[in-house]
């Protein structure tokens, strides 16, 4: 099982290596409860394989979206995620935090 | 990111060797700088405060804002003698995420059953302990009472670079395994690196609550020493 962010970049290395497009993503600043560690990363290929975890579950969804346009044009983009706690069952993260994610391409 | 910068991220790491990525993030640049070259960083005084704390995160210099990917390689420990405190803390210390190794010459004792969790060496210290490989991210905790199997383990750990050496015994044994190691050649200022006795002064009695002092002096260094002597 893949359980730690080693794996998880180990496994970016070995998907690179076999030709697929790969992007990496990253949770770089987070306000409030995040369900993810600041450092926390997600791995995504060109078919949508993914990796990892950058919340938990709430926004990977939207991330692994982000992430095929970055494989796509190799622009590294910086997401933010983060609604209010009374909505925040509804869309995005469920504990009401915010969580910024630097979405890049292993060229 | 090249796939070079993640190949070496991950050598690094593999290697249990710490190491940052730095990320410039408005323009995407990045380098890899590896524990030893720290110093010479431009952001030397961020990256070692981050190594010693493990954590990524952001950094501001000057006008330009970097994210700093932390990879700090797994704590471990390795605990000498199979014995009931060893039971304790084994299950703790693997709860805050070290890897144990649990090392006994005596069969009888290191047994799996009475470790089901862990990796049980039943062999002598110095012929292990170099196989294991003791670096600057792992703990040596000395539990056996027996000079014959705690000895050698200490003189292995005191020659390495490993962040903590605890061994116990009262004040008296600790005189007495202090001039044994005096003798084998170890100076004062080695020997200032054995806590003895072992743990926090927190009024253990219980097996279980001396490894609650054993574990929360391991992370007290971990976390705070490495911070003074940076």
């Amino acid at each position: 099982m893949l359980s730690t962010d080693t794996d998880i970049l180990k496994a970016a290395e070995a998907w690179k290596r076999e030709g697929r497009g790969v992007a990496v993503a990253t949770v770089v600043e987070t306000w409030g409860s995040a369900p993810r560690p600041v450092g926390s990363h997600l791995v995504i290929d060109a078919d949508t394989n993914f990796l990892g975890s950058v919340s938990g579950g709430c926004v990977e969804g939207a991330v692994i979206t982000e992430a095929l346009d970055v494989i796509a044009d190799g622009k590294p983009r910086m997401l933010e995620f983060g609604v209010a706690d009374e909505t925040a069952w509804h869309v995005g993260l469920s504990c009401g935090g915010r969580i910024r994610v630097y979405v890049e391409r292993v060229d | 990111m090249r796939l070079s910068l993640l190949a070496d991220l991950n050598t690094e790491r593999a290697a249990r060797r710490a190491a940052i990525l730095v990320t410039d993030v408005a323009s995407g640049e990045q380098r890899l700088v590896r524990e030893a070259q720290v110093a010479g960083d431009p952001l030397a005084q961020e990256l070692r405060e981050r190594i010693r704390a493990g954590k990524s995160g952001l950094v501001e210099q000057g006008d330009r804002q970097f994210f700093l990917t932390v990879q700090t390689p797994p704590v471990r420990m390795v605990v000498i003698g199979a014995v009931h405190i060893s039971q304790a803390l084994a299950p703790m210390a693997r709860g805050v995420d070290f890897d144990v190794t649990i090392i006994d010459p005596r069969t009888a004792f290191a047994t799996p059953e009475r470790f089901p969790d862990v990796p049980v060496r039943a062999e002598w210290p110095d012929t292990i302990l170099p196989e294991i490989g003791i670096d600057r991210y792992t703990a040596v905790v000395a539990l056996t009472h027996d000079p014959k199997i705690d000895d050698p383990a200490l003189a292995a750990a005191l020659r390495s670079e490993c962040f903590y050496i605890g061994a116990l015994g009262s004040r008296k044994t600790h005189e007495r395994r202090v001039q044994r190691l005096t003798a084998s050649g170890f100076t004062e200022t080695d020997l200032a690196r054995i806590h003895a006795p072992i743990g926090l002064d927190i009024g253990a009695v219980s097996p279980a609550e001396i490894a609650v002092s054993v574990l929360a002096e391991i992370v007290a260094t971990l976390r705070k020493e490495r911070r003074r002597s940076a």
